[in-house]
């Protein structure tokens, strides 16, 4: 059977963090009761005009400065017309032939690789309202308190070959708008949705006829989604069927895409200009404002970890998967010093990571703090605390002992009796009652047996409840065996 | 160019406005007329004109991100043809 290439653009519908909407002044605020913040000009009363939310455009300069794109000095909002009851004004407002971002690009890790997904271009827009289809004596309910809500429509070049290159691209893009501040990113709220244009060709063909899946609320549903359409695509192909350009759904039930009741106008949008905005214009100086503004990004981070801490791609990646992940793991280097980089490293992204991860807690309101954690790693750094022990100092901060205190580790060393026995006249008399005891592992290990060495280790770190410096204990027990 | 009457057909249906036969054949009329004029204005040379989206040259003013609307949900519930628990109802939409 011939080879398919599989080929996919995504469109991503970033709903952005403003507390008004992007033409009127009704809060954005998510769960208030149906219709308490659509304002006249969200339900489209007659008369009422749109006027832009500022704080919407500076999203999309952030964005747009974040992905290398070009920011337009001038940019147009156009009315898309179709009808829907969730769309009372029957167009509804975003930007057609000018958006405000064109251009830039993405770069995706995937299996240890990096690839570069370019950009098209970014769109302001505004949401529709909700429909609940749940019975009202056979009518539609609408709420539209969503109506109107800023989103930025970020639509990705068909440079995506499988739905793990998607997954990948969708997580860098949730992870790059979060960082940026632009959107809280909260996908079961609905504030980062993907449609995805999906297609397969043999290597080297035209592009084949695409379908798009729309409105993928997780990723899980993303890679699931494509997966199926892909396979459905290949198998029509297959059996000799053309793929017909469709908009379809998928059921996350039985894991299918289904097509929508195709209507031959749906995408008639007949789109122009809406006489009621101006053009938009973003300035040098208003660009060079809102970049005074931006927060290191997370390739620039990385390079620098690297640089800077001597950390490998991999940590500098893990490190800076967020923002409040980066700004714990730099405040606790600051106070634990750069020696100590790669062990404060370590700890955030093993222990620490499993503890918030095993209880769904956040790093921002971790129960140890940056401070903490580097207090503890500055001990094991002396040689106070071994690596073992510090498992049970780090289980101490965690269940909140010395809370608030960031010495917290030295005292729970000190309180708990932990600390690391590097005395050799204090290790010696011990190491002399465990050859006592255990004659028969002695005459095993003069014999040649190295395991018997082990065991007498293990002996002399029990007799010193984990506390001798097990260096140590090595060193001295061999100079005593071969004497 | 001029329009066919399924050119029109399609408009009013996209624009969901009901025409009978005969408005149809009138509005046809009117819409070819429009398009004549249309053809007029395309004559004229417009090379190194920048195309313009509004016909005024000013620019977009914008509004500070502040919430100043209050709830008026009951207001215009009261003007609305039906509702039910604070949603305004509407013929089913299937699909």
């Amino acid at each position: 059977m011939s080879r398919w290439e599989v080929v996919i653009g995504l469109e991503t519908h970033v709903q952005l963090a403003t507390k008004s909407k992007i033409f009127s002044g009704a809060s954005t605020a998510f769960g208030a009761e149906a219709n308490r913040q659509a304002c006249a000009v969200d339900i489209a009363l007659p008369g009422v005009l749109p006027v832009l939310n500022r704080e919407a455009v500076v999203c999309a300069i952030r964005f747009g400065l974040a992905v290398g794109g070009e920011i337009a000095p001038r940019s147009i909002f156009a009315r898309k017309n179709y009808f829907y009851p969730d769309l009372p004004k029957g167009y509804q407002i975003s930007q057609y032939e000018t958006p405000v971002v064109a251009g830039g690009g993405l770069t995706i890790r995937i299996d240890g690789t990096e690839k570069f997904v370019r950009l098209t271009r970014a769109h302001l827009e505004e949401d529709a309202g909700k429909s609940l289809h749940e019975d009202f004596h056979g009518r539609t309910g609408i709420d539209l308190n969503r109506a109107g809500t800023p989103l930025l429509e970020i639509v990705s070049e068909p440079d995506l070959r499988s739905s793990a290159e998607a997954v990948a691209y969708a997580k860098a893009l949730h992870a790059l708008v979060t960082w940026i501040g632009i959107s809280d990113g909260n996908m079961q709220e609905g504030s980062f949705r993907c449609d995805a244009n999906v297609s397969v060709r043999h290597p080297g063909e035209p592009l084949g006829t695409r379908r798009e899946i729309k409105n993928l609320n997780s990723f899980r549903f993303l890679q699931q989604a494509i997966d199926y359409e892909i396979q459905w695509q290949i198998n029509e192909l297959e059996e000799g069927r053309a793929i017909h350009q469709a908009t379809v759904l998928f059921d996350p039930d039985t894991g299918e895409t289904r097509a929508m009741r195709s209507k031959e106008d749906a995408h008639d949008y007949r789109y122009f200009p809406d006489p009621d905005l101006l053009p938009l214009e973003i300035g040098p100086e208003w660009i060079a404002e809102v970049k005074a503004g931006m927060p290191e990004l997370p390739q620039a981070m990385q390079a620098r970890f690297q640089a800077d801490y001597g950390l490998s791609a991999y940590d500098a990646a893990t490190l800076t998967a967020t923002r409040e992940m980066a700004r714990y793991f730099e405040a606790a280097v600051a106070a634990a010093g750069r020696e100590n980089a790669k062990p404060c490293a370590n700890w955030v992204m093993g222990e620490l990571a499993a503890r918030l991860n095993r209880d769904e807690r956040d790093i921002a309101s971790s129960p140890v703090s940056a401070g903490q954690l580097a207090g503890m790693i500055r001990r094991i750094g002396d040689g106070t605390l071994s690596s073992k022990l510090a498992k049970e100092v780090f289980d101490a901060l965690w269940n909140g002992e010395g809370q608030g205190d960031e010495n917290a580790a030295d005292a729970i060393i000190e309180a708990r009796g932990l600390k690391q026995v590097s005395d050799a006249s204090a290790i010696e008399p011990i190491i002399d009652e465990v050859l006592a005891a255990n004659q028969k592992s002695v005459e095993e290990f003069r014999a040649g047996k190295e395991k018997a060495f082990n065991a007498l280790v293990g002996q002399v770190m029990k007799a010193t409840r984990g506390k001798a410096n097990p260096q140590q204990v090595n060193e001295l027990l061999r100079k005593k065996l071969s004497s | 160019m001029s329009l066919t009457p399924d050119d029109v057909q399609r408009i009013a249906h996209l624009a969901r406005i009901e025409i009978s036969a005969a408005e149809s054949a009138q509005t046809r009329e009117q819409l070819n007329a429009i398009l004549a004029f249309v053809e007029q204005l395309q004559a004229v040379d417009t090379t190194g004109i920048v195309p313009m989206a509004h016909a005024v040259d000013v620019v977009q003013r914008l509004r500070e991100d502040r919430v100043t609307e209050t709830d008026r949900r009951d207001d215009f519930m009261a003007i609305a043809p039906e509702s039910e628990a604070g949603l305004y109802l509407v013929p089913k939409v299937i699909e």
